[in-house]
């Protein structure tokens, strides 16, 4: 690399999809953190924040949202094209998100219950994670995405190295945290156990259990968990609800795979 | 003269607003044609997949409309199941339902005022700009903002899409010492809160006025936030109430034949919601902290029921809704009895319930059938910025339109007036729920090709 490539300020830019808005709002979020990184990067493209656009090439591009249009797809292709890393921020750029509940439907009923002239839509019938259109470079899970993380993928990529983000499941969060274990205590249903780690374990924390925000952890299998959450109290129905909320998708690629 | 003769502008993604739309004016001899807030939010069927959840998921799904408002959206949802299964919440937890939305409060208008609205004030792009010559005051407003996070966190169990809300209450409720270091630093931002307002009260203020009835919850004794009777102030002053099962009768979108914009209308007129209708109505139930903030302001006297109409000035209504917000958290917590339980049952009945609150840009309306299991079978959210719709389509017909007779603005000025006449109204355009029959019409291609 020159000289003069490495002084240049590296680019951050935002990209929005089906979403939200809450993942992108995380970075807004991190009051104490927000004019430094302002200072260290240039923010080239940012809608919900600055007026200010600046066309591409971009160094690190966070995405939110999901796919649900064919005009978005095209878009992730160009986002894709200008950016030197891609990072997917949220449940929803990662697994398609509370809309990918469509998937499992049929569009056109969701439609109709929706819209007064369903005929004019413009959307696919799925909705999906930015990974089914493009490579990415880093997934950030979560819905939405927690602030610590965030601003570790950023501070990774900005320093040239891979993030640190362990795999492990939402059970190890709440041994750190000394949590008291729902499951345990109090026979509450809980998805901890299959649930990538993030948020800090803040649902047993707070008395109730996790309901799998953050998508499947890499280190656990949720068919094994089934047999607990049953004797919980959960029937068929409500097990399906629990593991087809945010992360639908996610989760039954998780349990095919292990199968 | 350039603008003799036909032109069309598009502002093919706005900024500073919460989700995507853009903005088409069409401008003919002069005369504006056709002014479109062009909503290309992709669609989301949140009432679609609403249907066949159980009654205690609304709350945790549908903040998921908007990360912005998570916890008006939770209320929303809590206040229409527990409506349909016939349960009274008790005050304690009433008392923290508001402590927690004033967080939001806090955090999400400040949010606008520094960060979205400001900058437009001031000649700049955004906050982030805005901090290289004015360093202090937008640190002052981070902390703000932060101080609404702190308390969403410790009552929420996070900022964005709290964990700790569910139907009858909480899942955890705080003890009074956890509250204490809140309190602190609530306390301190309270003069951020008055610094905001003597910060904005010394911006620039164009005349305008909007024309639109106001519509606002209303719970005479307090100013209304997450719960209250809807309430109608007239344009020629008069000021009526329905009770919030009617609202689907009273508000209607219509789909205009052959345009992109559906029309909330309210008994067949244009109406607007949020803070500027919120302060013409409950004004005078504001804090003593507050009414003297707004007097400061330069608002007028809230006690004699001012009506502050120029959407200019609706920053400075919000920075004074954010001083009443810390000022009302500050006696919730100073009064706060813990529940002798977190939350109530709340069994559920076959049956329709209806709710309404105050999210910071206005108020949210949600119903929800349920069946004798509490299964819902049908679902309907109406959020402020369908509500508003029409009325920010008007107001930049106008706008656009007295530029014109005054002068000759090019492109980029025009343009520039009416992203500031939008962002003027606060839309948030996430939580374009159902009204979005708007992205239909739009040409072909992706939104900002
Ligand atoms: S992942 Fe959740 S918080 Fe993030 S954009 Fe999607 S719905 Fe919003
Ligand atoms: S405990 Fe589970 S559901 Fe709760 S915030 Fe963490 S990952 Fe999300």
């Amino acid at each position: 690399m020159s000289a003069s490539a490495t002084r240049t300020t590296p680019s951050l830019a935002v990209f929005k999809l089906a979403s939200c808005d809450g993942c992108q709002l995380t970075l807004l979020d991190c009051e104490d953190e927000l004019l430094g990184l302002a200072g260290e990067v240039e923010i080239a493209h940012f809608l919900e924040a600055s007026s200010a656009v600046r066309p591409g090439p971009y160094d690190v591009a966070l995405v939110e949202g999901s796919v649900t249009t064919a005009g978005d797809a095209a878009r992730v292709r160009r986002i894709r094209a200008e950016s030197r890393h891609l990072v997917t921020i949220g449940a929803c750029a990662t697994a398609g998100g509370i809309q990918a509940l469509r998937n499992l439907a049929d569009v056109q009923e969701f439609a109709r219950v929706v819209y007064a002239r369903p005929d004019y839509l413009d959307t696919l019938a799925t909705s999906t994670p930015v990974s089914a259109h493009v490579d990415v470079d880093f997934e950030l899970r979560g819905c939405p995405i927690d602030r610590g993380q965030l601003l570790e993928v950023l501070s990774a990529y900005l320093a040239g190295r891979k993030p640190d983000i362990p795999n492990h499941s939402v059970c190890f969060a709440c041994k750190r945290r000394g949590a008291v274990c729902v499951t345990v205590a109090h026979g509450t249903p809980c998805l901890g156990p299959v649930t990538h780690a993030g948020c800090g374990a803040i649902c047993p924390a707070y008395g109730r259990g996790c309901f799998g925000c953050f998508g499947p952890s890499g280190s656990a299998n949720p068919r094994a968990l089934l047999p607990l959450l049953r004797r919980d109290g959960l029937d068929e129905r409500a097990v399906e609800r629990l593991l087809h909320t945010f992360n639908a998708p996610a989760f039954d690629t998780f349990a095919e795979e292990r199968s | 003269m350039t603008h003799r003769g036909s032109r069309v502008l598009h502002v093919g993604s706005l900024s500073r607003v919460e989700g995507e739309g853009a903005l088409r004016l069409r401008v003919h001899d002069g005369e504006v044609t056709e002014a479109h807030l062009n909503i290309y939010e992709p669609p989301r069927f949140f009432e679609a997949l609403l249907r066949g959840r159980a009654h205690t998921e609304p709350p945790d799904i549908t903040a998921r409309v908007c990360g912005i408002c998570p916890v008006a959206y939770q209320m929303s949802a809590c206040a229409a199941v527990e409506d349909a299964c016939g349960i009274d919440i008790p005050p304690e937890i009433r008392a923290l339902r508001r402590l927690l939305y004033c967080g939001e409060w806090i955090e999400s208008q400040t949010l606008h005022v520094y960060l979205l609205h400001a900058p437009d004030f001031l000649g700049c792009d955004g906050a982030i700009d805005l901090a290289r010559t004015r360093r202090r005051d937008v640190e002052r407003g981070l902390r703000l903002k932060q101080t609404g996070n702190a308390l969403l966190e410790l009552l929420g169990g996070r900022a964005i899409h709290p964990v700790n809300v569910r139907l009858g209450g909480f899942h955890r409720t705080p003890a009074p010492r956890e509250l204490r270091p809140l309190a602190e630093q609530l306390r301190r931002a309270l003069d951020d809160a008055w610094d905001t307002v003597r910060w904005v009260a010394g911006f620039d203020f164009p005349d305008a006025t909007v024309d639109a009835d106001f519509l606002a919850l209303a719970a005479p004794g307090t100013y209304a936030i997450e719960s209250g009777t809807p309430t109608v102030l007239r344009t020629d002053g008069t000021l009526t109430a329905f009770p919030v099962h009617d609202f689907p009768l009273r508000v209607r979108e219509e789909q205009v034949r052959h345009s992109t914009a559906l029309h909330s209308r309210l008994d067949g007129r244009r109406h607007l919601t949020g803070c500027l209708a919120r302060f013409a109505i409950s004004g005078r139930w504001l804090s003593r902290t507050a009414v003297e903030a707004a007097r400061e302001a330069g608002l007028g006297d809230p006690y004699d029921g001012v009506v502050c109409s120029n959407p200019y000035r609706s920053l400075l209504v919000r920075a004074v809704e954010v001083v009443y917000a810390v000022d009302e958290a500050l006696r919730i917590i100073e009064t706060y009895e813990p529940p002798s339980r977190p939350y109530v049952e709340v069994p559920p009945v076959a049956r329709t319930g209806h709710g309404a609150t105050e999210a910071p840009r206005g108020l949210l309306y949600h119903r929800y059938a349920l069946d004798a299991d509490g299964t819902v079978t049908d679902a309907l959210l109406v959020p402020p910025t369908a509500q508003n719709q029409g009325a920010i389509e008007d107001d930049l017909r106008r706008t656009a339109s007295r530029a014109l007779a005054a002068g000759d603005p090019t492109d980029a000025e025009l343009t520039d007036l009416c992203e500031r006449t939008i962002r003027n109204h606060d839309p948030c355009i996430s939580c374009a729920t159902h009204f979005l029959d708007l992205t239909v019409i739009r040409t072909t291609g992706g939104p900002d090709a």
